[in-house]
């Protein structure tokens, strides 16, 4: 009988725990990409295209290749020997991409020629020295011009720059033509209608900006035929993946490490010609080489988000009823596709039911090349664009029938008794209860209250509104069969001698504080001290298998192995801790943890230590009868559906008559993730998020002029919301937990980017309404809210 | 190029001299050179202030700074801001207050807080917003941060 005399220890799930990242972070002591040095590395510099479209005529090398302390000057067309063109995640029809452009350039920024030298100043210098003359071709620019007979195309295979072209609706689509098999109940539910708005939106293009740009190191060790690849990615294992494909290795030949990453928002999921053209030269050199992205390089070729144009019409009864959307999407995925362009502008359709029962939908998607930087996943991928044409349209048919925001949706939502529901694009929305959400959003926001606050404040003159938006979103992906990947998590729990705990996980996170929230859950699980845990991640020499961190999985589906493997190893410590109980008849199902012992439940004097388990399990004499030495289990999870999370968003806005300039006076978010591991995190994701969300509906856009020359290309350009933009969020949560998995958690990471956006701009529009305003495009520049005001109309 | 020239700054209290060519700049004389590897470059602009350090006292964006114009400086970087094991007070702040996520910003977010907190001690929350308006996060959504920075002038308020 032993008894530990340690305390208590309390329950750490649902705790504000300080983040154990933090210490390492906040001293300088973290180990980013550029951090790293290895003996005798060389860097490299892209040649980059200084034009939008255009067929390679020369390229001038000589001037680099002798300079002092150059390595090599390779061109596309020499590297295409050593690289083939670059893999996609998604089943659609894509033309061929290299990682340095071969015979044409079809965006500026595209790599024409790379450098290999001493140091990374010598490298730009060798870059800057390479010439490259053009046969330019028109620049494609304009998306819906694009697809006209006379527009320039970009690549042979695609006539009218067409990507893909998707289309279903009414009843049903014939899988044969892809075509409407009848699709007259939509086209009756419009005539039927007593109030249609149609509106034309954009939902702009946009730069993710992580603080830390891209950056990888590659080392091939000849001798070993072994690759290392460092890299600021979100999904190490997925770049191990491609990377080994790439080189003609195989998996046990690569190992992937994401380092400590400064941030990803999705554009760190792709995996870029720069990893794996440094891995290659790293083999043709014989060398470490580095390649470190400057932010110039990151607005130019780090993948953008969104530019969605939609064409979108809402129908209602003149009691607010919504009796059918019909939504005609136009994406402009610029130059190529990457790792999941194609796919994300399919999620916005999908998400387009929102918390509504509509009867039906029209949903067509065309997906266009242009002359730009390819696009793909940006925190939220797809659900923001798709609620903001739907949260727009909502509060249009609201505001024709005199009607409270709040109201219509109240209207409308899916009611609590109907979950699981399915919606008419096909997806299972796994719980849900929007009524309480709305409910407490409007109490926490005084509602009525801020209503009066505004009329008072037109009634001095001011220009002031109030937005609401509710929106429902996808998480957790997913099932393996709609992620390309596969949508499983791994994870690893070992127990160590003495009784300490190492667990793994594929879900290698970048910001979100897997080490601090997974180390809570195991905590709560084995009953020992946080600090008697450590959470590995980000390297597949150590994490033996995982997906990666996107699509807000890292909770439910990481988090959901994390538990399968720590319920393996608790049981088989269990089964330890019952063989040396054997003189008391203990049987493992008897026993739980309980403040560092093993123990019989509710005879805390019938216990082990959770330690000296630990240290008999690998000095297990004698060995119990059919039992493996030590502790060291591991699991997958596939989760059988996604999770959808939903929220309210309520703001206040103020327009500056005199500057146009647009103030946020308010923002009130009330999210439903369902269980909350750590508030702190989850708060500080939501911030982080509504930040992104706000900096998208009033300050960020990418701009390209007529020649498809990049007009925003560094901060100077691009307005970043920066913390005097913004006010104090107001944050409140209900709770709905989801079935999916064990924890009930649906995740958080890009709710924040999915609500604020239409609410801000529902709010803006409100201000705006006493001149006629119906809808302003964002961003609410200055000098657009002041024409509106001044002019009024549409922008 | 030009030929290097001598240089000696003063980094975190210790006397560094070093042969630099003219056009190297402060951000990567500290790291590369020194090897301090907390300050980051997010940009090459100035704009984003994960570069920032304190030369002669005052927040500076070493990303726009040549490491030839820093010499006979002081420069604290930091590495150089905790008392030995102690943590400064802002360090301290942004980790009870969660003022982080990737932790990119957040060296050069503290040292511009160092500076707002000596020229102003008891910063309103206009006022801390105002001050780190120079520097980018693109994580936290920044309230977080306020909340650091406010914790942490409470804290050197009382001692």
């Amino acid at each position: 009988m032993t008894i530990a005399d340690g305390p208590a220890l309390p329950k750490l799930i649902g705790e504000r725990v300080k983040r154990r990242e933090d210490p390492r972070l906040i001293q300088g002591q973290a180990t980013y990409v550029d951090d790293i040095k290895l003996p005798g590395m060389l860097h490299l510099a892209f040649k980059r295209s200084d034009i939008a479209h255009g067929v390679i005529r020369s390229i001038d090398t000589s001037a680099a290749a002798a300079m002092e302390g150059v390595e090599l000057v390779i061109t596309g067309a020499e590297l295409a020997e050593h690289l083939g063109p670059m893999p996609i995640g998604t089943p659609f029809p894509a033309p061929d991409h290299f990682s340095v452009a071969t015979d044409k350039v079809r965006y500026v920024g595209e790599p024409v020629a790379v450098v290999v030298a001493e140091d990374r100043y010598i490298a730009r210098d060798a870059a800057d020295a390479i010439e490259v003359e053009y046969d330019e071709l028109p620049a494609v620019v304009d998306p819906e011009a694009a697809m006209e007979a006379d527009s320039a195309t970009l690549h042979e295979g695609f006539e009218r720059n067409i990507a893909v072209e998707s289309y279903w609706g009414g009843t049903g689509v014939n899988p044969e033509t892809a075509q409407p098999e009848d699709d007259s109940a939509v086209d009756a539910a419009f005539a039927e209608a007593d109030v249609v708005v149609s509106q034309r939106m954009l939902n702009q293009r946009l730069a993710p900006n992580a603080m830390e740009p891209r950056g990888v190191v590659a080392q091939y060790e000849p001798g070993r035929e072994y690759l290392t690849v460092w890299s600021a990615t979100q999904n190490p294992h997925i770049l191990r993946t491609l990377v080994a494909a790439m080189m003609g290795l195989g998996e046990h030949q690569v190992r992937a490490v994401a380092p400590e990453v400064g941030g990803g928002f999705g554009c760190k999921i792709n995996i870029y010609g720069e990893e794996y053209v440094a891995a290659a030269l790293s083999r043709l050199v014989k060398a470490p080489v580095k390649w470190i992205e400057d932010r110039t390089e990151a607005f130019l070729t780090t993948t953008h988000g969104r530019d969605l144009l939609g064409y979108i019409d809402l129908a209602a009864k003149s009691d607010g009823t919504i009796t059918g959307l019909k939504a005609r999407i136009i994406a402009d995925i610029g130059a190529y596709e990457v790792l999941l362009t194609a796919m994300i502008p399919t999620l916005t359709g999908l998400m387009m039911n929102g918390v509504y029962r509509l009867p039906v939908v029209r949903h067509e998607l065309t997906e266009v090349f242009t002359n730009k930087t390819p696009t793909d996943a940006y925190r939220g991928a797809g659900r923001p664009e798709g609620l903001y044409f739907l949260e727009r349209a909502v509060d249009m048919v609201a505001r024709e029938l005199d009607m409270d925001p709040a109201e219509i949706r109240r209207k409308n939502f899916v009611p609590a008794d109907e979950f699981p529901f399915a919606t008419q694009s096909g997806l299972v929305y796994d719980s849900g209860n929007y009524e309480p959400c709305l409910d407490k959003a409007l109490e926490v926001a005084d509602w009525q209250g801020l209503l009066a606050e505004r009329d008072a404040a037109r009634a001095e003159g001011r220009i002031v509104g109030v937005g609401l938006s509710f929106y429902v979103e996808v998480c957790g992906l997913g099932p393996s069969a709609v992620v390309p990947t596969g949508g499983w998590e791994h994870s690893g729990v070992t127990v160590e001698r003495g009784g300490k705990v190492t667990a793994t996980t594929g879900a290698s996170p970048h910001g979100q504080g897997n080490e601090t929230t997974f180390a809570q859950m195991l905590a709560d699980h084995f009953s020992i001290p946080l600090e008697d845990i450590t959470i590995l991640h980000g390297d597949t020499g150590v994490v033996k298998q995982g997906i990666g961190t996107f699509g807000s999985r890292s909770q439910a589906v990481g988090g959901a192995a994390l538990i399968s493997a720590a319920g393996k190893a608790g049981d088989k410590m269990k089964q330890f801790a019952a063989a040396l109980m054997t003189d008391q008849e203990v049987s493992p199902e008897d026993l739980v943890f309980e403040d560092g012992r093993i123990q019989v439940e509710g005879a805390p004097e019938v216990s082990k230590t959770f330690a000296e388990v630990a240290d008999y399990a690998y000095v297990p004499v004698p060995l119990p009868p059919g039992m493996e030495p030590g502790v060291s289990e591991e699991a997958f999870f596939e989760p059988e559906n996604n999770t959808y999370p939903f929220g309210c968003h309520i703001s206040m806005v103020e327009v500056d008559r005199d500057t146009g300039e647009t103030k946020l006076l308010k923002l009130i978010a009330v999210d439903d993730c369902g269980n909350v591991i750590n508030p702190l995190i989850v708060d500080g994701q939501v911030h982080g998020g509504l930040a992104q969300g706000i900096g998208q509906a009033m300050f960020e856009e990418v701009v390209y002029d007529e020649d498809g020359q990049p007009v925003t290309a560094s901060f100077m350009d691009y307005v970043m919301p920066r913390a005097a933009d913004l006010p104090v969020f107001e944050l409140d949560r209900t709770v709905t937990p989801t079935p999916i998995n064990p924890l009930g958690a649906k995740g958080v990471g890009e709710a924040g980017t999915i609500g604020s956006t239409p609410c801000v701009v529902n709010a803006a529009v409100d201000a705006l309404a006493p001149f006629g305003v119906t809808h302003i495009e964002m961003p609410l520049r200055p000098e657009r809210m002041w024409r509106l005001i001044n002019e009024g109309g549409q922008s | 190029m030009s030929e290097p020239v001598p240089i000696t700054i003063n980094v975190n209290g210790r006397k560094r001299s070093a042969m630099v060519e003219p056009r190297l700049l402060l951000v990567h004389f500290l790291r590369e050179s020194l090897n301090l590897t907390g300050t980051h470059v997010g940009c090459d602009t100035s704009q984003c202030g994960a570069c920032t350090v304190l030369l002669d006292g005052s927040s500076a964006k070493s990303c726009t700074v040549f490491a030839v114009q820093a010499d006979g400086s002081e420069v604290q970087t930091i590495e150089g801001l905790a008392d030995g094991d102690e943590l400064h007070p802002l360090q301290d702040g942004f980790w009870e207050e969660h003022g982080l996520q990737c932790g990119y910003c957040t060296p050069g977010m503290i040292m511009s807080a160092v500076n707002l907190l000596e020229e102003n001690p008891a910063p309103s929350e206009a006022e801390i917003r105002e001050g780190i308006s120079g520097n980018l996060c693109r994580c936290t959504g920044y309230q977080h941060i306020v909340n650091a920075i406010q914790h942490a002038a409470e804290r050197m308020a009382q001692s």
